[in-house]
């Protein structure tokens, strides 16, 4: 197969191994994310000229973490902000502001911690503005993340005949790869039984098709290709991208239509494939719904037939066709921050290097995709897609 | 009926006022363009589709039919989140009330109803038109 040109390099990847960060502060959750992937690549605090960061960094964009980690050669930020999938986003938009000379080393963090501030329970704290056009609308009507994906999974029942048995394989399998986890919030293999016996909170999803709620957090450095030869990494090239908003449309809209449509096809085009070339994916798994929709949507299986794909184990390593999560993803190992982002493309270059736990490393892994659904699928979302190879 | 439950009050705009002031008055108005013809939701002055300000409040019928819903089971009270497609066409966020939460369908038809929030605005919910009647 011939090399796919690299829009940039993957160098550094980190993940927090702490779930509950009672004992840290959130900027020092940010430095410490942002210290280990840079240890991981082989530099330092004074290589990162490029900042990119979320919401989830305190102050005003990224400038208290800048001060805090004395960031001195910065010449580029972007905190472009779509709520989970952010993190994807900042990758390709790290490769672009690379490729236009604005930036060498671009340092991408993430971190959170609802468990200790108390918000593990009971849904997000609502940071809605009235000013927002939609807040008259949807909050005196009681929106939550959790009922806007419960209608986001009826409406699929309803059109395409899915079942919960089908959903709860989708958390059978994360919870089959996060044993192999040390640092997972729940090692638990579960059956799809016990996703079937877990209550249901809001129709129909149960609670264990829900992801988990973490403290913790991840960092990333992407750079040139110069550099990346440099360093003593295995190579991880982003060779294709894709970012698409998805919204209400003025009140013509289709809830089990997500943006992975149209990032995944932006992003196959532009790396020259088509899904059947990836061996491994990283899905945004707030819930099962959101993991199923993404496979019909990115084209892994046609529109409707995502329940009798995931079906059978057909998502776990070493048995099924696609592997997805490895790490046991948002639904059993890690949502840092109720932002799962980070951690879909992080586990993806594990995956590129061969670096996931033996237990479920994908053989010759060569080609990846990571994509992230941030915000509310049903509601107004935003899906980005990273496709990666190995150099 | 609200059952004990409390709202996150709407907080209406310049925009959105006439609305609110119409659920107040059992009214249910819905905006559409005199420029291309469409009605939209959510309401407002710009619009969606052909980006003229030739917009207007109609009296809306006030009915449609289920498009999806979600009984919040762990909220206390239960409450049926909702969407559902008005017959002027789009499809709008609200809740089904005075109902058997777990006899609803995707597709059942419903008519508008106002629910009372602590400071008197009137929410519009919706309540199906088979129990309505019944
Ligand atoms: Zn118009």
């Amino acid at each position: 197969m011939p090399s796919r040109p690299a829009l940039a390099y993957i160098v550094g990847a980190y993940e927090h191994p702490t779930r509950d960060a009672a004992d840290r502060s959130l900027a020092q959750i940010q430095a410490e994310v942002a210290l280990g992937a840079l240890a991981d690549a082989g530099l330092s605090k004074d290589d990162v000229d490029g900042f990119f960061c979320g919401p989830d960094a305190p102050g005003t964009g990224p400038l208290s973490i800048a001060d805090y980690l004395n960031l001195n050669k910065l010449r580029h930020v972007d905190t472009t902000n779509t709520s989970g999938s952010s993190y994807v986003i900042h990758v390709a938009h790290a490769a672009q502001a690379i490729a236009a000379g604005k930036c060498d080393v671009a340092l991408i963090t993430l971190a959170g911690r609802p468990r200790a501030e108390g918000r593990g329970k009971g849904g997000l704290v609502r940071r809605d503005d009235p000013n927002q056009p939609d807040f008259q609308w949807e909050q005196p009507f009681g929106i939550q993340i959790l009922n806007v994906y419960g209608m986001t999974a009826m409406r699929h029942m309803h059109l395409y005949g899915t079942t919960s048995e089908q959903l709860a394989w989708i958390k059978v399998a994360a919870s089959q790869h996060a044993q192999h986890n040390p640092h997972a919030f729940s090692r638990d293999v579960v059956t799809v039984e016990d996703v079937l016996a877990s209550p249901v909170v809001c129709d129909p999803l149960r609670r264990l098709d829900c992801c988990v709620v973490t403290d913790g957090g991840g960092a990333l450095i992407v750079t040139r290709e110069e550099i990346a030869r440099s360093l003593k990494r295995p190579l991880v090239k982003v060779i294709g991208t894709g970012e698409r908003p998805q919204h209400q449309q003025g009140g013509y809209f289709e809830i089990t239509q997500s943006g992975a449509a149209w990032s995944g096809r932006t992003a196959f085009e532009q790396a020259g494939l088509v899904p059947a070339d990836i061996k491994y994916v990283s899905l945004y798994d707030s819930f099962t719904i959101t993991v199923l929709m993404q496979l019909e949507d990115l084209g892994f299986c046609a529109k409707g037939e995502g329940g009798r794909f995931v079906a059978d184990g057909n998502l776990i390593s070493g048995v099924g066709k696609l592997p997805f999560n490895t790490d046991g993803g948002g639904l059993s190992n890690n949502h840092p921050g109720n932002r799962g982002g980070m951690t879909k493309v992080i586990e993806a270059v594990r995956q590129v290097r061969g670096e996931a736990h033996p237990a479920v490393q994908v053989k010759n892994c060569d080609l990846a995709l990571a994509n992230g659904i941030g915000g509310q699928l049903g509601v107004r979302h935003a899906s980005a897609t990273l496709i990666l190879e190995r150099g | 009926m609200s059952d004990g439950r409390i709202f996150i009050e709407p907080v209406p705009t310049a925009e959105t006022e006439a609305f609110w002031a119409g659920t107040a008055e059992g009214r249910f108005l819905v905006r559409r363009c005199r420029s291309c013809g469409k009605a939209h939701w959510y309401p407002r002055t710009i619009c969606p589709f052909c980006s003229s300000d030739e917009t207007e409040w109609v009296e809306g019928t006030g009915e449609g039919t289920i498009y999806s819903f979600s009984i919040m089971r762990r909220a206390k009270p239960n409450y049926v989140m909702a969407y559902v497609t008005l017959t002027e066409g789009p499809t709008m966020m609200t809740n089904i009330v005075d109902c058997d939460p777990e006899s609803l369908r995707i597709g059942d038809a419903v008519r508008v109803t106002y629910v009372k929030t602590a400071e008197g605005r009137a929410l519009p919910m919706f309540t199906p038109k088979s129990e309505a009647s019944a």
